[in-house]
């Protein structure tokens, strides 16, 4: 990528995203994916006058990610749909579908992460009651 | 007073697509929506994994029917940018010809449905029978009305005869002609006014925070255009952003009706500086890398994460469209507003669900 | 004599529900464009409604995913009988290009029964009108004569 990249820490991640809106920029989205090692790997893109700014953050799956809602409302969208999609949680999200916004309560599967770990510790009382089955094998 | 949470979607007579609102409503004052997504996720996304690169164009394309041609331009202009191909001229200038058609046909259909939603409907039907023009454009050009196929990696599958152009530019023409006859119905009209202005108002300053996209960002005075970044051709070409300050529906539909015409004359630019050349470049080796890609979609701002591992299968491809973004508009709006009116709210950002949920 | 009038009333002038499942919007804005002046789907007396109560058509389009089956077969199992479904599009016949997506189930047979499928990525208006009209027969055959569907 030929734009800045900043790397920062989870710890760090909504001051310097605070820090980042202060400078004017507009939220553009979050790009979620799978790093090494049950790590996932968290772009956050940011916008001002056409040239771009990303924080790069990554973090084990199982260990939830400070929301940045408080800063940008915008982004509980895309929050959320990452909650859905690689089970990764986000604490002190404004609007939170409990990884309902896109696949029904009863998919139990986040369908990108390879790694099922994090889902469990997250949802162990849930998966023990329901029983877990895979979204796409009974189709086609 | 009574509270009441009233479901409008995902099946409702004026969306063609299944969008569900949760609005909880107080005597006939809405305080409270919460969008509920996900009637029309497919998991398109995930299919790079299964579809090599090249077969990923014909996917990416059906993410969204109406916008689908500006959708495969922003791919291959990502995986080109990561592969160092160089496009030839000519095929800047038809990709560029064949999106701005695109999003004259998509603001058209926008504009029907936006007087098809206050019960305008006979001009709902005008505005669709000059749609119809733009398609048969399309397919006279491209051979298909609505998703094209013309790209592909390295450049276009199609080319413009002479004569095919001298017929575009007199069907343009007529075209424009009917198109400002009606705008005088659209933009000055008592009952539009009454029922489009000063209705669902994004100040500047909150359209900016809440990162809003396209026409609707636009109309809220701020100047914000992808074509300004200068893909394709459009560093060639004369242009300036459409920018309204109302910041209500009325100034949404006035960006898009003037976008509709801007269209017009990009094309006509565009055919008047085409030059004869090559209209594909061979492909050769896999992709390996990262990419940002960002072009402007009939909504807005349209956003390509591509990440590419020198496989024939990408690692990841991530799709940001200007729905997405705009959806957080209509939350703000919408409380405060008539029941009756929300109809119109909601096309007034132009949802596409197809997009926002790939 | 009375069932006759109404059986050549509902061929005469049958009313259309359309229901997006999870399509590209491509087949969608064509049915749409059925309606408009150009290809003009009432010169055959069908009216657009959006009540599935007062639909004798049930146009389809896009592929059947997880959350929408039901609202898919909500709305079948509300319209009164003798209805038709016309299925749209590659994706509602067997689930096209996204077939091997995660949240996808397949084509729309796989939740209700099809009467007539219209094949196309996007289907022309031309095919549409065309499977539409084609399907108005199915309410002339007696009701011994229909197929019957496993669902």
């Amino acid at each position: 990528m030929r734009d800045e990249v900043i790397s920062v820490d989870p710890d760090n991640l909504v001051g310097a995203v605070a820090k980042i809106k202060v400078e004017g920029y507009r939220f553009v989205t979050l790009s979620c994916m799978q790093g090494d090692e049950n790590m996932v790997v968290v772009l956050y893109h940011f916008d001002k006058d056409l040239v771009l700014k990303h924080l790069r953050v990554s973090v084990p799956a199982d260990r939830a990610l400070p929301s940045i809602t408080p800063v940008y409302f915008a982004a509980f969208l895309v929050e959320n749909e990452i909650q859905d999609l690689f089970g990764l949680r986000f604490s002190g999200l404004a609007v939170d579908y409990e990884r309902t916004l896109y696949l029904e309560g009863d998919v139990k599967v986040t369908p990108f992460c390879r790694y099922t770990v994090a889902k469990m510790n997250a949802d162990k009382a849930k998966m023990l009651s329901a029983s877990a089955d895979l979204p796409g094998t009974g189709g086609s | 007073m009574l509270k009441t949470v009233i479901p409008f979607g995902p099946q409702h007579p004026v969306l063609p697509e299944p969008l569900h609102l949760k609005l909880t409503v107080e005597d006939e004052v809405i305080t409270e929506a919460i969008p509920a997504l996900g009637f029309v996720h497919r998991g398109l996304e995930m299919l790079a994994n299964i579809r090599d690169f090249k077969q990923m164009t014909q996917v990416v394309e059906r993410v969204c029917g109406i916008c689908s041609m500006i959708h495969a331009m922003c791919y291959c202009q990502g995986i080109e940018a990561i592969m160092g191909i160089e496009v030839p001229r000519r095929a800047t200038f038809l990709r560029t010809i064949w999106s701005e058609l695109n999003r004259m046909h998509s603001h058209l259909l926008w504009l029907g449905l936006f007087a098809d939603s206050f019960g305008f409907e006979s001009l709902f039907m005008q505005l669709w029978k000059i749609r119809e023009k733009v398609l048969d454009l399309n397919e006279a050009t491209a051979g298909n009305r609505i998703i094209v196929s013309v790209n592909v990696i390295g450049g276009v599958r199609r080319d413009l005869a002479p004569e095919q152009i001298s017929w575009m530019l007199a069907e343009l023409a007529e075209v424009e002609q009917e198109i400002n006859r009606l705008g005088s119905t659209l933009l000055t009209d008592y009952t539009v006014k009454k029922r489009t202005a000063g209705k669902g108002v994004i100040t500047k300053d909150k359209a900016f925070e809440l990162g809003l996209a396209g026409p609707t960002l636009r109309a809220s005075g701020v100047c914000q255009d992808m074509r300004m970044l200068g893909y394709a051709a459009f560093d060639q070409l004369d242009f300036e952003p459409v920018v309204e300050t109302g910041g209500d529906c009325y100034a949404r539909s006035k960006v898009r009706f003037r976008e509709v015409l801007q269209s017009i004359d990009l094309i006509r630019q565009a055919l008047s500086r085409i030059d004869q050349s090559e209209i594909r470049t061979k492909v050769k080796g896999r992709p390996q890398g990262e990419t940002v890609c960002r072009v402007e979609q009939p909504r807005g701002e349209l956003f390509y994460y591509i990440k590419a591992d020198g496989t024939k299968n990408l690692e990841r491809l991530r799709i940001r469209t200007p729905t997405f973004a705009n959806i957080p508009a209509l939350l703000s709006i919408l409380p405060g507003m008539w029941l009756s009116d929300v109809p119109v709210a909601v096309l007034s950002i132009d949802p596409c669900i197809s997009c926002t949920e790939r | 004599m009375f069932k006759k009038l109404i059986q050549k009333a509902r061929v005469k002038s049958p009313w259309l529900l359309h229901y997006d499942c999870s399509s590209c919007n491509g087949c969608d804005i064509e049915v749409l464009a059925c309606l408009t002046p150009v290809y003009d789907i009432e010169r055959f007396g069908i009216i657009n409604v959006g009540n599935p109560m007062h639909a004798d058509l049930l146009l389809v389009t896009g592929t059947v995913n997880y959350r929408n089956r039901k609202v898919l077969l909500n709305l079948h199992d509300q319209m009164p009988d003798p209805k038709l479904v016309v299925a749209i599009g590659s994706c509602a016949l067997s689930g096209g290009i996204f077939r091997e997506a995660y949240n996808v189930i397949g084509g729309v047979d796989k939740v209700i029964p099809v009467d007539v499928y219209v094949p196309g990525c996007p289907a022309k208006p031309e095919a549409i009108i065309d499977g539409v009209t084609l399907g108005l027969n199915v309410f002339t055959r007696s009701k011994e004569g229909r197929k019957t569907h496993a669902r």
